[in-house]
């Protein structure tokens, strides 16, 4: 069984309005089911509008599922931008075709030099960001994982949709995580804001998730870009393929992250309202649905929206960011994807939850376990990268 | 959770209870207490019943025109001796339905997971409509259901022990996860464990010796029927829980963890 199937299945009008239906009713029965126990129909009650007013209840429960399942730890992660070459043409993204910007292809040299920083920063896991061109496909990431993967235990893409048989391959270097967010699985919105390139293949990237658990990918990031369409059937729809993977995929771990839109480069398209209090209401809702999906809280919230919100559900954060490539360790010259509202060190991100009662995790995978030499045998000292 | 009538390999069962034909005092006990039962589905022994053509007081019994038979290896205790039962099942009842147990272990009758997931991807190779009998272990029905087993059917307690529901929270999570039918099998002793089954979203239930061992048998196979019937309605009615919501929520609500944000916007 595929997703897109499941997903032909519904009607995203239809959902949308079976959300707005949902009654108090509903939203208590939901928040009285036992662990587990919420199903897809008390998601939508719990995405409604019949919740708001619950909102504390949500978040209070949210929190106890998090602290029973993971206890009081965050793990901490950061993108690492291997590029801004994008062959798409995107309404919301600063990389979009169309912008007069810089465009940039890290050299092995400024991967190296990203990844010096990064490690001197303590991080152990790294994202790989790249736009969508033939230019970083499955070579240029081959080279990419395998220069990293003396340095980190984790290391995560999101990049383009790729073939099966590549993300195979791409496992077989070191990685470990792949996230694709569907941005919107509302057809028509999908359509208007993915003008030209690659990306306007919507079932392509609706398989994506998929293709990612048939290569035996460990874990699968799933998500949407709230503002591009009603957020909360985009919200079901989300937790519709979190389900979906958990049940046909289910020796993968799965993520869901909640970005949205937020000012950049080259766009003022109509968004959606989804404000903090939403995001707060969608966050609960999924940890909710699942006890256990890792629930990831972006820097491109604000430094005081963060320092409330970590502890609704969230188990992991990025601190530091820095969206463009080369950002890190060279002066910041080419254009950042999007605006990042929290300005702190890692260090600084750390302290603060210590001083909340929560540990800062960096390492959750050692890449002993896949067949390669661990960081501390063999490999260079982070300070011996300087090239 | 799917209405209406419970379909195992496309084939529809209207009733949900499955009964074993063992350890009745006679043939004609059986067969009126498989008639009060309103079952659909029965398990024959292969080692116990006569293949031969000879009578046979359980066979002899069974109206095949009313009852689908479910022929299982009971005393087999390696795959390969399992993959020769079920050829011989094959042949002789004409069925190529089977209910596959493996027990090395005489004593308790405890299956063996290792030979079971092996015979089931060799049985359903050949072309068996494979029914496991398994531990309630949530990772062995999903690699069951992987190797194409048709339904799962895992234990309730040790077989004939008559302790209900034992492996409940076990049970929950197969039921929660598994794309094929879940049956529970094993140690139900009376109609409200059979109840608790179906409320809890097992698709059917297998029950021999508490019907079979009961002071009155075609009684009992009555009271089951009517179990499981109610655990069934229950599960499709939508049970309400207790006050509607579980857990108290305010519980240890110490200090509020969402007066940071505004109000909803109008």
């Amino acid at each position: 069984m595929n997703f897109l199937d499941v997903w032909r299945g519904h009607d995203f009008g239809a959902v949308a309005r079976r959300i707005a239906s949902k009654t108090p009713a509903d939203v208590r029965r939901a928040l009285g089911r036992p662990r587990g126990g919420v199903d897809l129909e008390d998601f939508a009650a719990l995405l409604s509008p019949a919740a708001s007013p619950h909102l504390e209840d949500m978040a209070q429960a949210a929190h106890r599922r998090t602290v029973e399942r993971f206890g009081r730890t965050m793990r901490l992660f950061a993108p690492l931008y291997l590029s801004n070459a994008c062959a798409n043409v995107c309404t919301y993204c600063g990389f979009s075709a169309h912008n007069r910007i810089r465009r940039k292809v890290l050299s092995d040299a400024e991967i190296l030099a990203e990844a010096r920083v990064l490690r001197s920063h303590g991080f152990d896991s790294v994202l790989l960001v790249t736009g969508e061109t033939g230019r970083v496909g499955r070579e240029y990431l081959s080279n990419a994982l395998r220069l990293l993967r003396p340095h980190f235990s984790g290391l995560w893409i999101e990049v383009q949709p790729l073939p099966e048989e590549d993300y195979a391959a791409l496992a077989s270097d070191g990685l470990s995580a792949v996230l694709v967010y569907q941005e919107t699985y509302d057809q028509a919105a999908y359509a208007r804001h993915h003008l030209s390139g690659p990306k306007a293949d919507m079932a392509w990237r609706l398989g994506t998730p998929d293709r990612l658990g048939r290569a035996g990918i460990k874990k699968i990031g799933l998500g949407a870009l709230f503002g591009l369409s009603d957020w909360r059937a985009d919200a079901w729809f989300t937790g519709l393929h979190l389900r979906h993977v958990e049940t046909v995929h289910w020796r993968t771990k799965t993520a869901v992250s909640f970005p949205r839109l937020r000012p950049h480069e080259g766009g003022d398209i109509p968004v959606t309202p989804f404000g903090e209090r939403e995001l707060v209401q969608a966050a609960c809702a999924f940890r909710l649905l699942s006890p256990e999906a890792e629930l990831s809280l972006s820097t491109r919230e604000g430094e005081a929206f963060r320092n409330r919100a970590f502890q609704l559900g969230f188990t992991s954060m990025s601190a530091g960011s820095r969206t463009n490539p080369g950002g890190y360790a060279s002066a910041p010259e080419s254009l950042e994807q999007f605006e990042v509202d929290d300005a702190r060190s890692p260090g600084e991100v750390a302290a603060f939850l210590r001083s909340q009662g929560y540990e800062a995790v960096w390492k959750d995978w050692d890449s002993t376990y896949d067949g390669f030499a661990g960081r501390h045998a063999g490999a260079p000292a982070p300070e011996a990268l300087a090239s | 959770m799917s209405r209406g009538p419970l379909i195992i390999a496309g084939v529809e069962f209207s009733s949900r209870l499955f009964v074993g034909t063992g350890k009745f005092s006679s043939g004609e006990v059986m067969r009126r207490s498989l008639e009060a039962s309103g079952t659909q589905l029965v398990t024959v022994a292969l080692g116990r019943v006569r293949t031969g053509g000879e009578p046979d007081d359980i066979l002899g019994h069974l109206d095949t025109e009313r009852y689908r038979l479910l022929p299982n290896t009971s005393g087999t205790r390696t795959a390969r001796e399992a993959v020769l039962a079920a050829e011989l099942a094959r042949e002789a009842l004409e069925t190529n339905w089977l209910k596959l147990e493996i027990h090395p272990d005489p004593k308790y009758l405890m299956p063996d997971p290792i030979e079971t997931l092996e015979a089931t991807e060799l049985l359903v190779k050949r072309g068996f409509i494979v029914l496991p009998y398994v531990h309630a272990d949530p990772v062995l029905c999903r690699r069951l259901e992987e190797a194409g087993a048709a339904a799962v059917m895992p234990l309730g307690a040790p077989i004939g022990s008559n302790l209900g529901l034992e492996s409940r929270a076990f049970l929950e999570i197969i039921i929660a996860q598994s794309r094929v039918p879940v049956v529970v099998d094993a140690g139900l002793g009376a109609p409200s464990h059979a109840a608790a089954a179906l409320e809890m979203g097992a698709d059917a239930v297998l029950v021999n010796t508490a019907i079979a061992a009961a002071g009155d048998p075609v009684a009992m196979a009555v009271a089951f029927r009517l179990g499981v019937e109610a655990g069934r309605g229950a599960r499709e009615a939508g049970l309400a829980g207790p006050d509607g919501a579980g857990e108290p929520v305010h519980a240890s609500a110490t200090s509020p963890l969402t007066s940071f944000l505004g109000e909803a916007a109008p």
